[in-house]
């Protein structure tokens, strides 16, 4: 049994979960979406064990280092920690439907890592040979996750919005019926963001405490250091815009939305067409 | 006049009270970073300068896009997002203590059906008997009460971590000394870099405006080593440094190991191990050349670029040498050169001589076996040096936001009012924040302030 099985399986539980979600909110039957959490759950559990196994298989090729050291392993734990907070959403508030909209993005990270990425462990090079690496990509990793569960429900509220029209006094039958309450997916995509936004904040102080223990500058305005702030602004301009007139519902789930994009942007969209002190698995001091 | 001065004055002090001008300044601060992700900053690449238009380079220069960070507009961004800060926390910030300060120990009607947390107890007891045994309850399962007495009844209040509504203006002051921290930098700090080669010292560093600062003290390089993993990535940049006061090593800071990620640091100034090269001052490389059908090997002594004629006439020229070949021939390590060898009469070949691999050497079908022995050449260490007063009020700011984002999001301020009338009492309940832990602890409270007997 190595890791590489085990995450293979994972994608194809995120899979199947995705497809039975979907065929739960086309056809409003209960027990599929019964079904499409506990593949979901079955699938964190085998991906908790292929994380652990990843671990230690690095020990064993004497390379030991936590799998979080290069862009295949940050996507997995991206991926593994949305499915976790989703979950959490689903036992603690009940809203299973959830999963139709925030099991999509865990599958295409999964997917994109297993068909797209090399996959072998890979020794770190100087550079993220640091204990700051653990803390920096945990906790911007579990705040990026936060951040996905956000928009997902963020795009419930618009789809709900759109559908029901201008005023809320009458709400839609049919599929809309499965959706929360708009009050409620407010106050979900608040605490999610409530979650990934002090998150965020650990993960930017982290980076800026090692680049000034590494380089000596605490912040340079790198692309990735600079999206990260960026980042930062737009959900902390959600957070501003909840208490504002004129601001509240609509805009602030557009912000939502905005705000995960920029996540985006800042996670792979900085690797992919821009240069910088975080080119993943290059040989860079 | 003096009217219209004054509401020009509480427009403007409104404006910049206004969350609408922070919702405005986060996203132009948003939108207008990108700006410096997308172009290059500092010195400009001459191959950026050769595709761009002049015109456009003109106006991004004017705009101060290619330092777009430190640009009169972006600095002024900040500055008002400052001012923005201050202001909103100057406005709100008496209210706030006003709140913490003078609870509404009375509720009135109004609020007292606004609350959905409440629950009635019926009791046939005397109201002053309520009032103790109910203020004793209060102490004991929430907090001490204030009892005040108000048309015949008495209202009992009751609050925990009121303070944590001082959560947010932590986060806004921490923004400030952050800001603070990094104003320190500028003024009293410094970066610059520095180049040693083994064996020699400095006593002097390049600043980032190429201007040379000097050091009060020596920095010996002992030694630089690369070591590399068996996949060919490079595993540890070691330099080895010695500090000297008046030419002696000071004790504690002799032969010390500045890697990536442990820097040395010596009177305030940090040096950071960050890039290495071969030095070219005085390198001589060694080839020695064995002819194939035996002989006496021809030791030859060569600089780079070099030529050399051996005894039999061939034209000998040191193209390049390298103390790690990995990089430019896979599957081979260690030292080695690259040679141009022309035969009387023959044409130029180009091949690598290795110092470890003599069978690959030897393999050449050519009548002279040529093998690198090394170098006399030493390679330099590259140091970033970097001196930061701020960083301590930097990473102050940094607790105090952590510290204020956590008050204020997960923090609550949780009350509890019990109006005791005659005959009957009331409990009301409401938080700041998290409601829906609060309504347990409530639920909680409540069953137990029905189930009392008086």
């Amino acid at each position: 049994m190595t890791s590489s099985m085990l995450f293979n399986v994972t994608t194809f539980s995120y899979l199947i979960s995705t497809i039975v979600f979907f065929a739960f909110l086309a056809s409003r039957n209960k027990s599929l979406g019964l079904a499409g959490s506990f593949i979901a759950y079955s699938g964190l559990v085998v991906q908790t064990v292929a994380i652990a196994l990843r671990w230690k298989e690095s020990y064993d090729m004497g390379v030991g280092h936590a799998p979080m050291a290069n862009l295949y392993e940050s996507i997995v734990f991206f991926s593994w920690t949305i499915v976790l907070l989703f979950a959490y959403i689903d036992v603690r508030y009940k809203y299973r439907i959830v999963g139709a909209f925030v099991m999509p993005f865990a599958l295409l990270g999964m997917a994109w890592a297993q068909l797209g990425m090399n996959t072998g462990i890979e020794p770190l090079v100087p550079a993220l040979q640091s204990n700051w690496l653990l803390y920096h990509v945990l906790t911007c990793f579990l705040g990026y996750a936060a951040f996905a569960v956000a928009c997902g429900i963020s795009i419930m509220y618009l789809i709900r919005t759109a559908v029901e029209g201008a005023d809320s006094s009458t709400p839609a039958g049919g599929l809309m019926s499965m959706f929360p309450p708009l009050k409620v997916l407010d106050d979900l995509n608040y605490r999610s963001i409530m979650i990934g936004f002090p998150l965020l904040t650990l993960g930017i102080i982290t980076g800026a405490a090692w680049a000034n223990y590494a380089w000596g500058t605490y912040w340079s305005w790198d692309p990735k250091e600079t999206w990260s702030l960026i980042v930062w602004f737009v959900y902390a301009a959600f957070l501003h815009a909840r208490i504002t007139k004129g601001w509240v519902g609509k805009r602030a789930a557009w912000l939502s939305v905005i705000g995960f994009a920029a996540t985006i942007f800042c996670y792979l969209g900085v690797n992919l067409f821009l240069s910088g002190l975080h080119s993943y698995g290059s040989t860079k001091m | 006049m003096a009217t219209t001065e004054r509401s020009f004055i509480t427009n403007v002090w409104d404006v910049f009270c206004s969350l609408k001008l922070t919702l405005f300044l986060l996203i132009s601060l948003a939108l207008t970073s990108i700006i410096g992700t997308v172009l290059p900053q500092g010195a400009l690449p001459p191959e950026y300068v050769a595709q761009i238009s002049p015109a456009k380079l003109q106006i991004y220069t004017k705009l101060g896009f290619f330092d777009m960070y430190h640009s009169w507009w972006f600095i002024t961004l900040l500055y008002v997002f400052s001012l923005n800060l201050v202001s909103c926390s100057i406005k709100r910030l008496p209210h706030v203590f006003k709140f913490i300060s003078e609870p509404t120990l009375i509720l009135g009607e109004g609020q007292r059906n606004s609350f959905p947390l409440k629950k009635e107890l019926s009791f046939s007891g005397s109201i002053e008997k309520a009032k103790d045994r109910l203020s004793g309850f209060l102490e004991k399962e929430f907090s001490a009460p204030v009892i005040s007495e108000h048309n015949g009844e008495y209202h009992l209040f009751a609050q925990k971590t009121a303070w944590c509504r001082l959560g947010v203006y932590v986060v806004h002051l921490s923004i400030l000394v952050i800001f603070v921290g990094a104003i320190i930098g500028s003024l009293t700090g410094f970066k610059g870099y520095v180049t040693i080669v083994e064996g020699t010292s400095v006593n002097a560093f390049e600043s980032r405006n190429g201007q040379k600062m000097p050091l009060d003290f020596e920095l010996l390089c002992e030694k630089f080593n690369v070591e590399f993993y068996p996949t060919g990535a490079p595993k540890e940049f070691r330099s080895t440094l010695t500090v000297l006061e008046n030419g002696k090593p000071v004790p504690g800071y002799s032969h010390v190991k500045v890697i990536v990620n442990e820097p040395l640091t010596y009177k305030g100034i940090t040096f950071y191990q960050s890039s290495y090269g071969q030095s070219t001052e005085g390198s001589e490389h060694y080839i020695s050349v064995t002819p194939k059908n035996g002989g006496a090997p021809e030791k030859i002594t060569v600089r780079e670029g070099a030529t050399v004629t051996l005894k039999d006439g061939t034209i000998f020229k040191l193209l390049e040498a390298t103390q790690e070949v990995r990089q430019f021939a896979p599957g081979f390590t260690g030292p080695a050169a690259r040679i141009e060898v022309t035969r009387k009469g023959g044409a130029p070949q180009t091949f690598i001589a290795f110092k470890d691999f003599p069978d690959v050497n030897a393999q050449r079908g050519d009548a002279l076996i040529f093998s690198y022995e090394g170098t006399n050449a030493k390679q330099y260490t590259g140091l970033q040096v970097a001196k930061d007063p701020g960083v301590w009020v930097v990473w102050l700011g940094c607790t105090l936001m952590v510290l204020g984002i956590f008050i204020a999001f997960f923090m609550s301020h949780k009350r509890i009012w019990v109006v005791v009338s005659k005959g009957h009492a009331r409990i009301y309940g409401n938080a700041s924040k998290n409601q829906a832990a609060f309504q347990m602890q409530f639920e909680d409270i409540s069953e137990k302030f029905t189930e009392i007997k008086i």
